[in-house]
């Protein structure tokens, strides 16, 4: 039987008192499932995933890891909890090297173990074992993603949530990360994904949500969704559901 | 021209650049400039030498280590003297800067060190008056060491103890989670918080660093020069123009920013006139905001 790893139930969240941006969405996560959270621009995707990171104010509704209440933990105490998040943008630091960058999120692990499980992700992410000594700033838009991954992936978390891994990056990097996703679920990870790119998203979730006006609006297996008439009408309003077309928006759903 | 300025510098340096990096960590890990830090110079001088009154007290008159000017009870002193300061730069940040840190306007808590600093200052002049005092009042004979250069035992005792700390306080930053937390700190407060660094506790860290060297560079002034309650606020100038220079956050930098601006003092006395040292820092700080206002070790910010 599948598990729940993740449990989101009515979430109300924004930047502001009285100003919710999040307005009662419900998702859950499955354990080993690739969960995509798709909207319109301005829909609260980014929100949604900061809110359930702690990096915004919650309001109402609850957020259960594990059947555990994390919904008022500070976020430098989620990655112990198992949540580990990787933002849109600045998502390395970017002065320090490659090894650094991983070392430094390994602070919840022994001191012993760390240097084993540095290689472990270098031997999953070989981009970034050529690479070790390079400060982070110089590697490709690609490379960084690769790099905020493996730094999520390297405390064990038992879900890993991310913000548009492929915001800013060239069609050429968005098939990249992409495939780094699918394969990172051979180890069994747990994914839960926003994203504007739904095509390259979908093709790789198990299960996705539409979100619009912070809302969950609609649900189905990945797959599916791409012809489904209501995502459509929901995701685009008059528009055609086009990945090319998104594109442009770029940036603007981050709020 | 008489080589000697080399020595004056060096020291000079060192007291400005173990200051400096206090002055580099706080800017860039606190995001403020804080002008109380010189006074924490002052107050680790004077809780330095109480502290080697206290030991006076208990154990009566302890010979010095020849062919130095002090003996074990100042060494233990600056130990205990290094603690006391930090834990008053850390006392300070509870009860001020974190309040107005927390009201997310940089401005308002540079104001407030301000203040932090007039107050330090007074309170050192209400409990110890202003009269200059001194660790020892011994003379001590330069040894010429060639090139018309002299230089005594407690000096090259020094520039050695500021030589060890330096490279301490390097591999804490490059090579512990501590050092590394707090340069991601320092770069990304959110990713920081994101990877799981607690912030609090490196802030913690790094008051207490701060306040430690600043303690070591009051006792080195206090030792070659005297003890005041305005000697750290002397230094302001000189230690920001050092971390400046060196690039702020860089910790090597902020000491090579300390060498250069102590030579160049030193220099100038000699070269150009005594009246003309305070200005040096000052020119060297216009200089660098001029041309290069990231300074040597610095990288835009991306």
């Amino acid at each position: 039987m599948s598990q729940t790893v993740l449990d989101v139930r009515n979430l109300e969240a924004g930047y502001e008192p009285g100003v919710p941006i999040v307005r009662g969405a419900s998702i859950t996560v499955d354990k080993g499932e690739i969960v995509v959270v798709l909207g319109p621009n301005g829909a609260g995707k980014s929100t949604l995933i900061k809110a359930i990171a702690g990096l915004v104010p919650i309001t109402g509704g609850t957020v259960l890891l594990d059947g555990r209440d994390i919904t008022a933990a500070p976020a430098h105490t989620m990655v112990r909890l198992g949540l580990a998040f990787v933002p849109q943008t600045e998502n390395i630091f970017a002065l320090m090297s490659v090894e650094d960058n991983l070392k430094v999120a390994c602070g919840i692990l022994k001191p012993r173990e760390t240097p084993a499980r540095i290689e472990e992700m270098y031997a999953a992410f070989p981009d970034l074992a050529r690479q070790r000594k390079t400060a982070a700033g110089n590697l490709s838009g690609g490379q960084r993603q690769m790099l905020a991954v493996a730094r999520a992936l390297i405390v064990h978390p038992k879900v890993l949530v991310l913000d548009e891994p492929s915001a800013g990056l060239s069609p050429k990097f968005v098939s990249m990360v992409f495939e780094m996703l699918a394969g990172i679920r051979i180890p069994g990870v747990t994914i839960l994904l926003v994203e504007q790119n739904a095509k390259a998203a979908l093709a790789i979730g198990d299960r996705a949500y539409v979100l619009v006006e912070g809302k969950d609006r609609h649900e189905g297996v990945a797959s599916e969704l791409w012809n489904d008439p209501v995502v459509a009408e929901l995701y685009l309003g008059q528009r055609r559901l086009d990945p090319e077309g998104d594109r442009h928006s770029g940036k603007a759903g981050a709020a | 021209m008489n080589l000697q300025f080399v020595v004056d510098g060096l020291l000079a340096g060192s007291m400005i650049g173990l200051g400096a990096i206090g002055v580099t960590l706080t800017y860039s890990i606190l995001r403020f400039s804080n002008f109380a830090h010189g006074d924490f110079m002052a107050w680790g001088a004077y809780a330095t030498l109480a502290v080697v009154g206290a030991i006076g007290a208990m154990f009566g008159t302890v010979a010095p280590m020849a062919p130095l000017s002090f003996g074990w009870p100042l060494v233990a002193a600056v130990v205990v003297g290094m603690a006391i300061t930090g834990l008053l730069a850390l006392l300070l940040d509870m009860v001020l800067f974190a309040r107005l840190r927390a009201k997310g306007q940089a401005i308002i808590v540079v104001m407030a060190s301000f203040g932090a600093s007039m107050a330090l200052r007074s309170l050192l002049e209400f409990i110890f008056t202003s009269r200059p005092t001194y660790f020892s009042r011994a003379i001590q004979i330069a040894m010429p060491v060639g090139f018309g250069i002299r230089i005594t035992p407690d000096q090259i005792a020094l520039l050695l103890l500021t030589a060890v700390l330096v490279l301490g306080v390097h591999l804490l930053m490059t090579r512990t989670q501590t050092g590394r937390s707090m340069q991601a700190l320092s770069q990304n407060a959110a990713l920081a918080r994101i990877v799981g660094i607690d912030v609090a506790k490196v802030v913690r860290v790094t008051w207490i660093v701060g306040g430690a060297l600043a303690c070591v560079a009051g006792v080195m002034i206090g030792i070659l020069i005297q003890v005041r309650p305005f000697m750290g606020f002397d230094m302001l100038l000189p230690m920001f123009a050092a971390a400046i220079l060196g690039g702020i956050g860089s910790v090597p930098g902020a000491v090579l920013g300390g060498l250069i601006i102590g030579m160049a003092e030193a220099g100038a006395v000699q070269l150009i006139g005594a009246e003309w040292r305070a200005a040096v820092s000052f020119i060297i700080l216009m200089t660098v905001l001029f041309v290069r206002p990231i300074g040597l070790f610095g990288v835009r910010e991306r």
